[in-house]
């Protein structure tokens, strides 16, 4: 019950949030020089033709009369019109959102399976050599430009060693729709098609390492600073005296106590994380949301930006509402509130 | 018989590069079925001495120099690990401490007790499946006078009181029915009141399933209401034993008459000024 509450709370807030995003982004996107009207038409347009797109696209009117219009066009999923590809925002970005999202899980994924078994084996042999080879690793990898290793990965792997594809989701010509969930690979093992299921694999691979190894480090050395604080906890101690095993104690005892830290600690930098999705899709040639971005960006498609914006606000929002529900679930001093 | 024995302990401990030795030659025995009591203040060498007959001292940095440490007759210290780690938790079993910081906070109490009976249940070749383990788990939450045994084996440590919370960690000792019980000063974290409670509580259990108890503290009042003979140890040694009644009648070091001074009383004559002054310089007293 009193869980529920707590996620009711949450998502509330999560709302206000996306509110304050709309207005943040609106303010700027209209108090931008330039006219976006202008910038549609070209510089050889009439001053009649620019005046009457700016009528069509409701310019002309107050601001706040503007803006009232885009957030009850936003609750209807109504996201503009793209001045670039002339279709509507939202449609365009349901095309690309899908390749973005499907990134960013296998980052997250990469980011805990190897990232939580490195702070546990760091901090298992806390001071020796594996700790100080992990910690290494771990700080290189979170302190690297995602740029500068998307580069080298993809020099190295698709250049030098012949190894894995560089750019895409698929082969060209693969003749593959992800028409279920629009995730390549999931479609595929959904449809039992190994072939497209090992290429959309083998195609993610660099990407997903590029845009994860800041994720592994930060993971890596949260859950060691994490664990280590756990390991000299009383009940740990209790844990060994009554003799259970040191695998169930490490396993069980103290690695699900210290899965909080790291956990938040990814949510946080989800932010960071699709930035850095922006130049990882546009090195590898990822056709996402972040690189349609970029695009709407150099071409100052207002409506598109705003649009992205939004998408990418309200997808930091859902994946850290998902990450309160996963560590209330983990952990029962989240679920129930602070009385100790 | 003598079910514990530790005979000429000594242990030393090394930190960046510095040796201190922390125990000189402990001795001290515990007969089956007595009630034993080891009092000194904080630094005096009792936890390590527990740590070491329990088997939970880290080495490096602690080491044990010489000594040995019989249990029913076998050295624990040069058996093999594998029989070691049978007796600990099962034939000899610990009372911890601090109720708040003793139960892992991130699962239920049926869960943690479980857990421990299941690897004392593979240790031990016993057979009891989850429903058994269930069902002992209730048994003993009940021994420990829990109202409702299954509600709180469904609750969280959190949402137990710290008396509660205590004796789920004396229920935790008997799960695999000990035949020694070793309470490092349960309760100390507790209110005087609820203290009380749990000691009558663990007095009454050790007495009714006939179990020998060393009991480890550092406060005179427990050791009169828990134990029949005392150990008194002062900067790693014993100072002084004897029966508890003696003791506190007759102490024969100063150092335990310094101790027995420190104790706040309502009643009775004023503290000498001998007495009293070498309590406050020796400075040690708890």
């Amino acid at each position: 019950m009193e869980y529920l509450v707590f996620l009711v709370r949450r998502l509330l807030w999560s709302l206000l949030v996306l509110f304050g995003l709309s207005v943040v982004i609106f303010v700027i996107a209209r108090g931008m020089p330039g006219d976006p009207a202008r910038m549609a038409l070209g510089p050889t347009a009439s001053a009649d033709q620019v005046a009457q797109l700016r009528e069509t696209m409701g310019l002309d009117l107050p601001l706040v009369t503007q803006y009232v219009r885009y957030l009850g066009g936003l609750a209807q999923g109504d996201l503009g019109r793209s001045l670039l590809t002339g279709r509507s925002v939202s449609a365009d970005i349901s095309d690309t959102f899908a390749a973005t999202f499907e990134l960013v899980l296998a980052t997250i994924l990469i980011a805990f399976v190897v990232g939580l078994p490195l702070g546990v084996m760091a901090a298992q042999w806390k001071d020796r050599w594996p700790d100080n080879s992990i910690r290494l690793f771990a700080l290189l990898s979170a302190v690297t430009p995602t740029f500068l290793l998307a580069l080298l990965l993809q020099i190295l792997a698709g250049y030098v060693l012949h190894v894995l594809p560089t750019t895409g989701r698929l082969p060209i010509g693969a003749g593959f729709s992800a028409d279920i969930t629009g995730l390549v690979t999931v479609d595929a093992l959904l449809k039992g098609n190994w072939a497209i299921l090992g290429e959309g694999l083998r195609h993610l691979i660099l990407p997903a390492f590029a845009l994860a190894a800041a994720s592994v480090g930060q993971v890596a050395l949260t859950t060691r600073a994490s664990m280590i604080d756990v390991t000299s906890q009383d009940y740990v101690e209790a844990a060994r005296a009554f003799g259970v095993p040191e695998r169930v104690r490490v396993l069980k005892y103290m690695l699900r106590p210290a899965l909080v830290a790291p956990m938040t600690i990814l949510g946080l930098s989800f932010a960071s994380l699709i930035g850095n999705a922006f130049v990882v899709e546009l090195i590898f040639a990822w056709p996402g949301m972040a690189s349609y971005g970029v695009r709407t960006i150099l071409q100052k498609d207002l409506n598109a930006v705003m649009g992205v914006v939004m998408v990418s606000g309200a997808f930091f929002v859902m994946v850290n509402l998902a990450i309160d529900v996963a560590t209330g679930l983990i952990d029962p001093r989240v679920r129930l509130g602070g009385r100790s | 018989m003598t079910l514990l024995s530790v005979r000429d302990l000594s242990v030393s401990f090394t930190t960046y590069g510095r040796t201190t030795q922390v125990l000189h030659d402990v001795s001290l025995d515990v007969p089956a079925c007595s009630q034993i009591a080891l009092v000194g203040e904080s630094g005096s060498g009792k936890s390590v001495t527990m740590k070491a007959i329990m088997g939970l001292l880290s080495t490096p940095p602690a080491r044990i120099n010489s000594g040995q440490i019989f249990y029913d007759g076998e050295d624990l210290l040069t058996m093999p690990p594998a029989r070691r780690m049978a007796l600990r938790g099962t034939a000899m079993s610990m009372v911890f401490q601090d109720p708040m910081s003793s139960l892992n906070p991130v699962f239920t109490i049926g869960d943690q007790l479980g857990t421990i009976l299941k690897y004392a249940d593979r240790r031990l070749g016993r057979q009891r499946g989850r429903a058994g383990r269930r069902a002992r788990v209730a048994e003993v939450l009940a021994q420990v006078r829990m109202r409702e045994p299954e509600r709180v084996a469904g609750s969280y440590p959190m949402q137990l009181s710290g008396g509660m919370r205590q004796r789920v960690l004396i229920a935790m000792a008997l799960l695999s029915e000990p035949t020694l019980l070793i309470a490092d000063e349960p309760g100390t974290a507790l209110d005087v009141t609820t203290q009380a409670q749990i000691l009558k509580l663990l007095k009454d259990l050790v007495e009714a399933k006939d179990l020998a108890l060393l009991m480890i503290t550092h406060n005179l009042g427990v050791v009169r209401e828990t134990s029949s003979y005392v150990y008194v140890m002062h900067k790693g040694r014993v100072v002084e034993e004897a029966p508890t009644e003696r003791l506190f009648a007759a102490p024969a070091e100063q150092y335990t008459r310094d101790l027995i001074a420190a104790v706040p009383r309502l009643t009775g004559p004023a503290l000498t000024a001998a007495t009293g002054e070498a309590a406050r310089q020796g400075g040690g007293a708890p």
